[in-house]
């Protein structure tokens, strides 16, 4: 496995402009199942196939968007460790008191040089699958919508996408996996800290800390095709696909959540190791980087972001 | 929905549709394979399909405070997936797709 003491995304913390529609959207059509609320109105939800207690985390704002994404670690000690090691490549931490989020140990939280809020924690309540750990059925009955199984990673748009790089490699030890380049000058990169290819993206675009989109899991490209039945059925504002991408090589489709955060659901990526070596798309080819059949930019999926 | 419906006119190109009540504009302008306003995430969230509405009544829904002020709403500024007419209306466009780092690097 990688060397990373990051185990992966854990949640992620989306606006969302009124609540309500927000969970008809995440709950009844990409199954996300409603795990708790809080105090401050917040909804805390999963997919189906994770162990830990949430992975989504939804707020009601003013404007949509994404307040933080959190990574766990492997245990405490690594958590004390990448705290240090953040603050001597000069971020400036804070410490989140354990149950702020409900159910979650306390979180170690920073800003990236694209401006946006990552957090660490190493604990987070156990709850499993719902099918037990002792000679267990393969998935559940009566789950909804797409059926999505996890909160995989999110695409984030920014400036300052060298810095980040640094960041992540050197402090987090994420690996670069894939990266779209022109001459220099990198335009996107993909960063894994586990066996996945992408544990979280970036993108250059003038602007910081906008986010792009959140994406789930799904098992298979017939489960996409269905996800795309699920969109039209129900009105879901669509972006684009069912398609491929070049780059991860996922099969996937693009929408958009009811205050327009975008959404992506997918399956069929490659399997990173920490002996692999990155791939490098060049500009001159970013159609079929990023829409392997099209082979066209589409300006709504490359501009519009919350 | 009843079976009111409103005709909207974008001035900047002149198209002209009709739109039912309960129905937002931008929604109205796709279903009818019509241009004129861009679009975005139809959920009021990236401000790409914002347009100032000259004349006529409407009513609005939540949009992003990041692209809608409470003033520029206060004056007739919206985005068009989240206003829903009671009258004719006129609208502007006043927003517009962003430019893509990554779209205008291919361009070179």
């Amino acid at each position: 496995m990688a060397q990373s003491s990051v185990i992966r995304p854990g949640h992620i913390s989306l606006r969302v402009l009124d609540m309500e529609p927000a969970l008809v959207h995440y709950r009844e059509r990409m199954g996300l199942q409603e795990v708790d609320r809080d105090a401050h109105g917040r909804v805390y939800l999963k997919g189906w196939d994770e162990q830990d207690w949430f992975s989504v985390v939804l707020r009601e704002a003013d404007r949509p968007g994404m307040d933080y994404v959190g990574f766990k670690v492997i245990n405490e000690a690594a958590l004390n460790t990448l705290e240090r090691d953040l603050r001597a490549f000069g971020c400036t931490t804070e410490r989140i008191p354990a149950d702020e989020l409900k159910h979650c140990g306390e979180r170690v939280r920073f800003t990236i040089p694209t401006g946006h809020v990552i957090e660490l924690y190493a604990r987070k309540d156990y709850m499993g699958n719902g099918l037990g750990r002792v000679n267990p059925d393969p998935w559940p009955e009566g789950l909804k919508g797409m059926q999505a199984q996890r909160f995989d990673h999110c695409l984030l748009y920014g400036d300052d996408l060298d810095g980040n790089l640094k960041l992540f490699t050197e402090v987090l030890k994420f690996d670069l996996t894939e990266q779209v380049v022109d001459g220099d000058l990198k335009l996107a990169t993909f960063l894994s800290c586990s066996n996945k290819v992408h544990d979280i993206a970036f993108i250059r675009h003038p602007e910081k800390g906008k986010f792009h989109h959140a994406s789930f899991l799904l098992g298979t490209w017939e489960e996409v095709l269905r996800a795309a039945d699920l969109i039209s059925m129900h009105d879901i504002s669509l972006d684009l696909g069912p398609t491929r991408h070049g780059i991860t090589r996922g099969r996937t489709i693009y929408f958009f959540d009811p205050s327009g955060n975008r959404n992506e659901v997918f399956c069929g990526d490659y399997t990173w190791y920490p002996d692999h070596q990155p791939i490098t798309w060049t500009a001159d080819q970013l159609g079929r980087a990023i829409f392997y059949h099209d082979r066209k930019l589409n300006q709504n999926f490359l501009s519009v972001v919350t | 929905m009843n079976s009111a419906a409103f005709e909207i006119v974008i001035e900047d190109t002149g198209e002209r549709f009709t739109c039912a009540a309960g129905e937002n504009i931008l929604k109205a302008m796709e279903r009818l394979q019509r241009k004129g306003i861009p679009v975005g995430c139809r959920g009021g969230g990236c401000g790409v399909c914002k347009v100032k509405v000259n004349s006529g009544a409407y009513t609005a829904r939540k949009m992003s405070r990041e692209h809608v002020s409470v003033d520029e709403e206060a004056g007739g500024v919206g985005l068009a997936c989240r206003l829903f007419p009671i009258s004719d209306l006129n609208v502007e466009v006043v927003g517009g797709l962003r430019k893509s780092v990554l779209a205008e690097r291919l361009r070179h």
